[in-house]
């Protein structure tokens, strides 16, 4: 019973990740329809920030994580003002290439940068483990838990309440009739960059307090996790994505703690080929009708 | 009656399918020219299996891309299925069937086949989805696939499989594999440009522009999709075998999601729909790579920057005009409008 809720934990630790970068790709693919391939090595670059100011600079974490989002947000606008900006009209296809492009760009400046060698990540949260019954519960996945709710939770009223999240549910359901209501699209895209990519940043410190480690195409596997979330949970829905990438978390922990450590991968993308064969959309996607 | 027959076979003989095989083959005969005769490099030595691998995977994603419309993140997968299954089934049959010549058309088509079966379960949940989320299972079958071989004794598991024990020693040298690569190239072309011309073609192309109407005419979607998926697979499957005889090890996990994007690439890159573009495609970007070589550490860099100004150059209005003012095409319309005048002026 105890590796039940010992697995339970890990997982949703491990959700919590996933559904915080599956956020910044599905609000993405909402807005402005694309799949940004590069939202991965956002998280690297941001674990990155994290160890330049904390391990190399002496900067105290608040600090550093302040100036690692902002870093991030920043990257994340200008990655789509100069890469997709131009795009907005040509396929959907294009823009596929070119976020593929600027995923491997992103991951052969680190390279550069940093070498190919894993660097350590730094201890920023010191929080003891608590103990519930037989079970027991570190410190960061503490924070981990409690952090990405509280997150999810200011999203939601963001979007729901604030006129930006107006603007930007306005232009994800209809851009031209949204511009006709006088909402600059140009800049509700970019507010969502900067979000998502913000959202990727804490994502980071998390998988890097959990994994410890931090090489140029860390990103790469989370991202595609991410993403598999977010289709899981129904690709444009911010719900979806909450419970796509805690889903994912869980399922991926107690494969990996039930029934093979090598096989977790296959069975959680074989529980999505599932999924979505019963339902086409995601769990939470809007069913589209067809007009002939 | 008999100069329009011989107009017709020289229209054939000239027509733009027909330049691409000559063109496929104008290489290739350079190629062996340079590799036979002791004139070639060691790199392009060792880049000619590989780049004509990715002409066969490039030419036939082309055929799921470009065709049919549905994007296929998985094609690594295919391959790597027809290499495991092809390249064991070369290595049992060593000693009962020791000639190349003989073992490695059999095995590319037992690789093909056992492929093909696969791209036959992945394109059922084709029949039910589109657009990102079909690109989203491709993916996931693909990375499955890869997961299971690494966890298959029989492949080796996570080490690979190694091709030159004593025994079951299945390696070959470019030198040997060339003529089976230059064979594999032609008839995957060939195929896919037959395909295209056919009322198969039309059919899957119909489907691409408008699935209701191409249904409403008549066309049996189901049918279609499956066998796209079916022949694209078979294809990889016979790539990855030659592919397989060149290495003397293979992980399985090299063939990821990675590895797919690396083909759609040149897919995008080449032209969707164009076997012409694919072909010169693959070479180029596999070939990019190898000729930065001397720039080592920024050579990937380099290459990112390429294919990220490319695609936006490629999108960019003014650029497609410059392109269509100075293409060859349009310079020698021009030369036939001048003639045109001229005509007129005397008249």
């Amino acid at each position: 019973m105890s590796l039940f809720f010992q697995t339970l934990i890990s997982g949703l630790n491990l959700g919590s990740i996933y559904a915080l970068i599956a956020l910044g790709y599905t609000m993405v693919y909402g807005i402005a329809k694309m799949l940004n391939f590069a939202h991965g090595d956002v998280i690297m670059i941001g674990a990155y920030s994290v160890i330049v100011t904390v391990s190399s600079l002496g900067l105290p974490p608040v600090i550093a994580i302040l100036i690692g989002i902002a870093f991030c947000a920043l990257l994340g606008v200008s990655i789509e003002f100069l890469a997709y900006k131009p795009l907005r009209k040509a396929s959907s296809l294009a823009v596929l290439i070119t976020a593929i492009g600027v995923s491997y760009f992103l991951q052969n400046i680190a390279q550069l940068i940093f070498g190919t060698q894993q660097l350590a990540f730094p201890k920023i949260i010191n929080l003891d483990a608590i103990k519930i019954g037989s079970v027991q519960i570190d410190g960061i996945t503490l924070v981990t838990l409690c952090v990405t709710a509280v997150i999810m939770v200011l999203l939601t009223l963001f979007i729901n309440f604030t006129k930006i999240g107006k603007a930007m549910r306005a232009v994800s359901e209809d851009k031209e009739a949204a511009e006709l209501m006088g909402i600059s699209t140009n800049r509700t895209i970019s507010v969502t960059f900067a979000i998502g990519s913000a959202l990727a940043m804490i994502a980071s410190l998390f998988y890097g307090a959990t994994y410890t480690y931090i090489k140029p195409t860390t990103g790469s596997m989370p991202g595609i996790k991410a993403f598999t979330a977010a289709v899981f949970g129904g690709i444009g829905s911010i719900p979806g994505a909450m419970l796509g990438g805690i889903m994912l978390g869980i399922i991926e922990q107690y494969s990996k703690a039930y029934i093979s450590t090598t096989m977790s991968d296959a069975i959680v993308f074989g529980v999505l080929i599932l999924v979505l064969l019963v339902k086409p959309t995601g769990l939470l996607g809007k069913k589209i009708s067809e007009k002939v | 009656m008999a100069k329009k027959n011989f107009n017709n076979a020289l229209k054939k003989a000239f027509s733009k399918d027909a330049l691409t095989i000559y063109l496929v083959v104008a290489i290739y005969a350079v190629i062996s020219i340079m590799l036979y005769g002791d004139l070639a490099s060691r790199q392009l030595t060792n880049m000619l299996i590989s780049v004509s691998c990715y002409i066969v995977l490039a030419v036939s994603l082309n055929l799921v891309v470009g065709l049919l419309g549905e994007l296929s993140l998985g094609h690594a997968g295919f391959m790597s299925v027809g290499l495991f299954s092809g390249c064991l089934f070369s290595m049992w049959t060593v000693d009962l069937i020791p000639m190349l010549y003989i073992r490695l058309p059999l095995a590319m088509i037992f690789g093909g086949l056992f492929a093909a079966i696969v791209g036959f379960v992945v394109g059922l949940p084709a029949l039910r989805l589109k657009g990102d989320y079909l690109a989203i299972v491709t993916l996931a079958c693909g990375e499955i696939i890869k997961n299971i071989i690494t966890n298959l004794e029989i492949t080796g598991g996570a080490l690979g499989l190694t091709t030159t024990n004593s025994g079951s020693y299945i390696y070959s040298k470019p030198k040997v594999l060339l003529p089976y690569a230059i064979v594999l190239v032609l008839i995957t072309v060939v195929v896919m440009m037959n395909i295209k011309k056919s009322r198969h073609g039309r059919a899957i192309m119909a489907i691409r522009d408008n699935r209701i109407a191409a249904e409403a005419t008549g066309v049996n979607v189901t049918y279609y999709k499956l066998i796209v998926f079916v022949l694209a697979a078979f294809f990889a499957g016979a790539a990855g075998v030659l592919y397989g005889h060149s290495f003397a090890n293979i992980k399985p996990a090299v063939f990821n999601y990675n590895m797919s994007i690396e083909i759609l690439v040149i897919v995008v890159l080449g032209g969707m729909g164009s076997i012409n573009g694919s072909i010169i495609a693959a070479i180029a970007l596999k070939a990019l790579p190898e000729m930065l070589r001397g720039l080592d550490k920024y050579r990937m860099l380099i290459y990112s920057i390429v294919l990220i100004v490319v695609m936006l150059l490629n999108s960019n209005q003014k650029f497609i005009e410059f392109k269509s003012k100075f293409s060859f095409k349009s310079l020698l319309k021009m030369k036939k409008k001048s003639k045109k005048e001229e005509i007129s002026n005397e008249q």
